[in-house]
């Protein structure tokens, strides 16, 4: 099936881990007007690695890496799930089923949803295997 | 006590004599063997014939750590292989290392100034010495070693490391004397504490030979009184042979055997000799050397030198504790640490940039070097585990190429200072 609807890019972001440096990266979305949907931060000693969804990936992409952080695009699914119990688990249990390997996640609530972000090994065969199972994809249009 | 009295005592004016015989053999030997140093009097034009007097040594031409790298690893060596008995190998400027031979001879001579030395700081037989330099490739643990046996003390060598082990065999065995780096001592001396055993009560420590990095008065009170112990200098590079000289209880000042060696301090600008007193850069000619004699040999070390009688009775002249460094070369842990090493090594490294910068604290007592580095944007990686895996990979040749161990953080491109002119890349945050 056609996947690309749904990998959606994710904006990493490398950052020393001092005080400031997530309001640097927060000002400067500020500035360029964007919206940050969700946003988690990896923290390992030393240095964290702090990731975005965001309404305009691109220009956000091109902002920080003006004002000097190394960033990169990440491919990532957005899966919306019941607010319910139960809701994390009908989606972990169809990738673990298939063998797919969860690298990291992270969720929020939104108004309508929670939805939970995954990075995973195999992206295609994920948004395959979830899409057959009847999980509700966000699609990438959703975040530009 | 003497070892040798009457080469330690000899007359100045007859040990500046046999030194003036001594560097003229030299220099006739190394015009007529050495390709290098033949054309490197030429290019100065001196001859051998223009050394008429000791003070005729400022004539010659100097040698420096880069021209042992440059012959990497042994075209200065003037003996042949099948004379050598022993290498040594030194980190040097770019990460090539530099490489000293020694003749059986060289390593008598070695061994006859430390027997000097070790006697001079009133160690000999009956002694126990613990010697805790690292054996290997470093000058310092196999020097001490021959040096502490010449004189009938009895070796426990245990080399770095391990220093609770350390201190159960220094009660054991009974150890009476140590020699290390000053830091390591102070280590030794927390380590002690931390175990419930006082160096100066539980220990029949009394004397500490210590060297390889400089240290202060202050460091050598703080040592004594805390430990209970007397300690001394020694002082001596891989050029030389190794650590060769001590201080005596005088406390005057490390002997620099004049029978063995030719000192000068010189203007490290307009290599002008300098009087007593004032401070310079240590040049040393090895009078006797065979398989790799160094003339004039450019130490980048700040002393001064002092060649008035010690009042212990030794005629030779003494320098002064180590002030600092001409180049910008770091001693860690006792090891030689070139900033321009490190950046070599860095270049090697894809994932990293050449924009670094090296953090130096004394943690507790121990030296600890952190060197900063900027990722190249290609190596970025989402995942955390990946930049954790340069990490460790940048140590890791780090160690290899250093031969110590250091701490490494990535930073963010373009984060580190740009310098125009003289790079400044390295923080020593270290009082000592």
């Amino acid at each position: 099936m056609e996947t690309t609807e749904y990998v959606i890019k994710q904006i990493s972001v490398f950052s020393e881990n001092k005080p400031g440096r997530l309001a640097a990266i927060a000002k400067a979305l500020q500035d360029e007007k964007i919206n940050i949907f969700a946003f988690s931060i990896a923290e390992a000693k030393g240095f964290g690695v702090v990731r975005l969804l965001v309404d305009r990936p691109e220009p956000a992409l091109k902002k920080l890496a003006d004002i000097g952080f190394m960033v990169s695009f990440t491919d990532v699914i957005a899966v919306k799930m019941k607010d319910e119990p139960g809701g994390l688990y009908d989606t972990a249990r169809i990738l673990g089923d298939s063998g797919i390997n969860i690298e990291y996640s992270y969720a929020y609530s939104g108004r309508e949803a929670a939805v939970l972000i995954l990075r995973v090994d195999r992206v295609d065969e994920a948004i395959t295997k979830l899409v057959g199972n009847d999980a509700d994809l966000l699609k990438a249009g959703v975040f530009s | 006590m003497k070892w040798d009295p009457r080469i330690e005592e000899m007359p100045v004016d007859e040990l500046a004599q046999l030194q003036y015989k001594r560097l003229k053999t030299l220099v006739y030997r190394l015009y007529s063997f050495s390709d290098f140093y033949h054309a490197r009097m030429k290019e100065h034009s001196v001859h051998p014939d223009d050394i008429r007097s000791l003070e005729d040594a400022s004539k010659l031409p100097f040698m420096y750590k880069s021209d042992l790298r440059d012959n990497y690893p042994d075209r200065l060596f003037t003996s042949s292989q099948d004379e050598l008995v022993r290498y040594h190998v030194s980190s040097g400027t770019t990460g090539k290392p530099t490489v000293v031979g020694y003749t059986q001879n060289d390593l008598e001579i070695w061994t006859t100034s430390l027997a000097r030395g070790l006697t001079a700081c009133g160690i000999g037989r009956g002694d126990v010495m613990q010697v805790s330099y690292g054996y290997g490739l470093f000058t310092g643990g196999l020097g001490l070693h021959y040096g502490a046996e010449r004189i009938g003390a009895t070796v426990v060598p245990t080399s770095v490391g391990n220093t609770e082990r350390q201190i159960e065999l220094m009660q054991d065995l009974r150890v009476t004397a140590i020699a290390c780096t000053p830091s390591y001592m102070v280590h030794i001396g927390e380590v002690a504490e931390k175990m419930g055993v006082s160096i100066n009560r539980d220990t029949d420590l009394r004397t500490a030979v210590l060297g390889a990095e400089p240290w202060s008065e202050q460091m050598k009170k703080h040592i004594e009184e805390s430990m209970g112990i007397r300690a001394y200098n020694i002082y001596g590079t891989s050029e030389m042979s190794g650590p060769m000289f001590c201080d005596c209880p005088e406390n005057k000042g490390v002997h620099i055997w004049g029978d063995i060696a030719y000192t000068e301090v010189i203007d490290p600008d307009t290599g002008e000799k300098l009087p007593d007193g004032e401070k310079g850069e240590l040049v040393i000619t090895i009078l006797q050397k065979e398989a790799l004699p160094m003339i004039r040999y450019r130490t980048g070390d700040i002393t001064s030198i002092d060649t008035s009688v010690c009042p212990c009775g030794r005629t030779h002249p003494r320098i002064d504790r180590i002030r600092g460094r001409v180049d910008d070369m770091l001693i860690i842990r006792g090891i030689n640490v070139f900033p321009s090493q490190v950046e070599h090594t860095l270049l090697s490294i894809p994932e990293v940039s050449g924009h670094f910068l090296i953090l130096v604290d004394r943690k507790g007592a121990l030296d600890d070097m952190m060197v900063q580095v900027e990722m190249n944007p290609e190596a970025f990686s989402d995942k955390v585990q990946d930049i954790m895996e340069i990490r460790s990979k940048v140590a890791h040749i780090l160690k290899n190429s250093l031969n110590i161990s250091v701490g490494v953080e990535l930073v963010a491109p373009g984060t580190l200072p740009r310098f125009e002119g003289k790079a400044k890349r390295v923080i020593d945050r270290r009082s000592i």
